[in-house]
């Protein structure tokens, strides 16, 4: 999913593949900070401090992708490995008995320094190793060669929705069944959770939602031609879903049961009506014509999207929405 | 001339940041390192962000760089209330000297 390197893309250095001693200073507290989060993540004195860190951690993965100019990937990791994990992991920390929440972790490893160190060395030699043998340009030349075919100006979105797009309708396949699994295992959880008094929160959602979903079609609209499209986009449409849930929204009664079941489903329907389309009319299985290559693009691109958001806010949901009292948002 | 306000500005913006962070480690609980640090924080993100805007002339950036600091500013107030309110309700009483 890493973008290919592109003419247009701004250089981070200045020009002559040598970076400043600032970048070079930003970069290495970058990768410090990043170091000390995980191994606090991992090693925290109570679960909160560790659910903290692995967000944070989470942020700064995301400035690190953009460092690496993939500022795709960086969107991806800010709406998911922060926001709707670090939302997953704290509702979960909530739910822990009192006791429990700022409890010291039993050690789960007793293993002196020496056999870590070697182990780690021993990784990263092997890391290093491997990223040594792999083809040097990668296949960015590639991409940006079959460019003109693609029907999107976008090099990452031409990757996932063409050159690759039996990939993503994979991806999008196991995310309904992780959906499945989930409302097959019980009803959700977060509707019998009391709730502390903040009218502050349901006046911010009030306020942000409705540019929760600008956004949401901005990034849809802006995949065409670059850094956005449909997992973005559903990212932040989930991102925008949770807060209203966490306010004390619920998913209203009209749209439970059938909507929402379409609504999960839309994004693999589109793609599979599509690629049994294409067989039918083409010949091939999900070989786009070129000259309807944009259009067909565009339509899976708002049925991912929109299911994306729909099934990660389900996720986070964990189960089928239940009847319960109080006003529908 | 709009060069050098925009760095004056965003200096005072990072004293702000640091003031800020200074209060979050030094003071006693987690309402008055709130106090500190939400508004501190606010007013010098909205200071670097003047500061950046006057190095801009492009007007659409520039209207960027004010959004972003409006979103902020809600979100900001709504956080640090969340906290304090979790705080309370968990027992945490005021520091008191």
């Amino acid at each position: 999913m890493r973008a290919p390197p592109s003419p247009t893309a701004s250089d981070p250095g200045n020009g002559d593949g040598l970076m400043h001693p600032v970048e070079i200073t930003f970069d290495a507290l970058l990768l410090f900070s990043m170091v000390v989060l995980a191994w606090q993540g991992v090693h925290a004195r109570n679960m909160f401090r560790a659910v903290v860190s692995f967000i944070m951690f989470g942020l700064l993965t995301a400035v690190a992708w953009v460092r690496l100019e993939a500022p795709d990937i960086a969107l991806a990791e800010a709406s998911l490995g922060a926001g709707l994990t670090g939302a997953l992991l704290l509702a979960t920390l909530g739910r822990l008995a009192p006791e429990r929440r700022g409890a010291r972790r039993p050690k789960v490893v007793k293993l002196s320094t020496l056999p870590w160190l070697t182990m780690g060395l021993a990784g990263t030699t092997v890391l290093l190793a491997v990223t040594l043998t792999l083809p040097a340009p990668g296949l960015g030349e590639a991409v940006l060669a079959a460019m003109p075919a693609a029907g999107v100006d976008s090099p990452v979105t031409a990757v996932l929705l063409n050159f690759r797009a039996w990939d993503t309708l994979l991806e999008i396949g196991v995310m309904l069944l992780a959906v499945i699994a989930l409302w097959s295992l019980g009803q959700d959880v977060l509707a019998s959770k009391p709730r502390l008094p903040a009218p502050a929160l349901p006046a911010l959602v009030r306020l942000l939602f409705p540019l929760f979903v600008l956004s949401t079609f901005y990034l849809l609209w802006r995949g065409g031609h670059g850094p956005g499209g449909a997992f973005p986009a559903g990212a932040l449409l989930a991102a925008g879903l949770v807060l209203a849930l966490l306010a004390g929204a619920q998913v209203p009664e009209r749209m439970r049961g059938a909507p929402l079941r379409w609504a999960l489903g839309a994004g693999l329907f589109a793609f599979l009506v599509v690629a049994v389309g294409l067989m039918w009319a083409v010949g091939t299985f999900f070989a786009y014509p070129p000259q309807h290559a944009s259009i067909l693009i565009a339509i899976i691109e708002i049925a991912a999207g929109l299911s994306i958001g729909v099934m990660l806010t389900a996720l986070f949901l964990g189960g089928e929405p239940t009847d319960i009292k109080g006003g529908g948002k | 001339m709009s060069m050098l306000a925009g760095i004056v500005l965003i200096v005072l913006g990072l004293l702000f940041f640091l003031s800020g962070t200074v209060g979050l480690l030094r003071f006693p609980d987690v309402f008055t390192r709130l106090h500190a640090l939400s508004k501190a924080d606010t007013l010098a993100l909205g200071l670097v962000c003047a500061g950046l805007a006057l190095h801009e002339d492009d007007g659409a950036l520039q209207l960027k760089l004010l959004l972003i600091w409006l979103l902020v500013i809600v979100s900001g107030a709504t956080c640090a209330s969340l906290i304090a309110r979790a705080a309370l309700a968990h027992g945490i009483r005021p520091w008191q000297r």
